[in-house]
């Protein structure tokens, strides 16, 4: 590995700070991706910046009222032990112990896994369902993006130069809401998703007030399909209407073929999972209010 | 090359100070600088789990982690496993259940069961092989492995009620 200096500054404005005076600095938070990217010479730095020291990107907070704040350097496993996170948002306990086994959960943040911005990242399709938004700050000042719109392409995002992400801000789960992410991999654990689906449902005496839909591994970056949650508005939550959706969300998907699987294959896995993940999400928001 | 840095840390319960370079991953400097040769080198990407060592609270592997991000934290690695001569239950379990044969792997399977016998001190074969995905053996089969972690949750934390 090239040589690099570090630094681990203590505040934001010392690391937007320092940021902004290293043109080549890299951040580090679980070093999951960055380490083996710096090692095998897919990314360069002069200086790694280590984020964990940032009050602001390690607080894990919720309130009924303002949802879910979670530090883009909070890893996985903090999480999944977290009993706020538990109870509100059961799904995010489910991805944050899939990304990776124990010892990468032990290191990897949701944070990272935006950044890192890959079309296969896990957590994003769920983050997107979730209605999620990405706290950046830079030289100037901070600004909010919704998660759909912050990767750009594969390993790009939103990020200018100078900038850096904070903070994942979920709004409160609605009473008689639910979430689920589900993705298909041939083996049972520590592999990437041939397809993933993330889906959150509310509804409102029965009937669907609110859904939305997004993919990973079959675009350029994650894909949120808001007509395939449009489509169920005011629908019961029937197996047709879930199917319907289902079907709207694959045609949006352009996959490709690759070692993981056929376009076509992909294609098709596209309507299964979609469908599992509303009828997922629909009996949490059945059961859990 | 970048500047040299002190690193304080605590390694398997003893202060333990060492000079290295930013860029040095935590498992060159314990086996390269401190000289504590048990943890091994498998991947060097983290897929493979034969550097996991404890850090803090949790399991990482050591090859995705900066010797400077030890600073100020608490290390276990395999050779604080065994009290002197008295091997820990799941070093003797591994010889009695022959949960090894090359030996390369031994070190990450034993420092990450530790840490799921001290979640759950008795915990079921599902959960054993889940927390045990990211440790990989290419001699055993794995099943000697699960039967050698089982019988020492027993071991260390009596039958299960």
């Amino acid at each position: 590995m090239k040589a690099f200096d570090y630094a681990a500054p203590a505040s934001l404005p010392e690391a937007v700070g320092l940021l902004a005076s290293q043109p080549s600095a890299r951040l580090l938070a679980g070093g999951t991706d960055l380490l083996v990217q710096l090692r095998s010479g897919r990314k360069e730095a002069d200086v790694v910046i280590d984020v964990k020291k940032i009050p602001e990107l390690n607080e894990i907070a919720f309130s009924p009222a303002g949802g879910l704040t979670i530090g883009a350097a909070v890893p996985c496993y903090r999480l999944t032990a977290d009993a706020s996170i538990q109870s509100h948002y059961p799904a995010l306990v489910e991805v944050a112990s899939w990304i990776g086994g124990t010892q990468i959960q032990g290191r990897a943040s949701l944070g990272g896994n935006l950044c890192n911005s890959a079309p296969s990242a896990d957590s994003i399709p769920l983050l997107i369902a979730l209605g999620a938004s990405a706290l950046i700050a830079g030289p100037a000042g901070s600004r909010s993006v919704p998660v759909e719109d912050f990767c750009t392409a594969p390993g790009r995002n939103q990020l200018a130069p100078g900038e850096l992400l904070v903070s994942i801000q979920i709004p409160p789960p609605a009473p008689f809401s639910g979430a689920a992410y589900l993705r298909f991999i041939p083996r049972n654990e520590m592999d990437i998703a041939v397809v993933g689906a993330g889906a959150a449902v509310t509804l409102s005496n029965g009937v669907i007030a609110g859904a939305r839909i997004a993919l990973s591994s079959v675009a350029p970056t994650p894909l949120y399909v808001p007509a395939a949650g449009e489509s169920l508005v005011n629908q019961m939550p029937t197996a047709e209407a879930l199917e319907t959706a289902a079907k709207i969300a694959q045609e949006a998907a352009s996959p490709i073929s690759d070692m993981r699987g056929s376009a076509a294959y992909r294609r098709h896995l596209c309507a299964v999972m979609v469908r599992r993940a509303l009828e997922l999400a629909v009996a949490r928001a059945l059961e859990i209010n | 090359m970048s500047a040299k840095v002190q690193v304080q840390t605590t390694i398997n319960n003893e202060p333990v100070e060492f000079l290295c370079e930013p860029r040095q991953s935590l498992l060159e400097c314990l086996r390269d600088i401190v000289g504590l040769t048990g943890t091994k080198e498998g991947c060097g990407d983290g897929n493979c789990g034969s550097c996991t060592v404890k850090l803090g609270d949790r399991i990482v592997t050591s090859c995705l982690v900066l010797g400077v991000e030890a600073a100020g934290e608490s290390i276990t690695t395999v050779e604080g496993l065994a009290h002197g001569s008295t091997l820990h239950p799941l070093q003797k379990a591994f010889l009695d259940h022959a949960a090894l044969q090359c030996g390369i792997c031994t070190p990450g399977f034993l420092i990450a069961a530790d840490a799921l016998l001290q979640k759950h001190p008795h915990p079921t074969e599902e959960q054993t092989r889940f927390w045990l995905s990211n440790n990989l053996c290419r001699c055993t089969g794995y099943d000697k492995i699960i039967r050698a972690v089982q019988a020492a949750a027993i071991e260390i934390n009596g039958a299960a009620q």
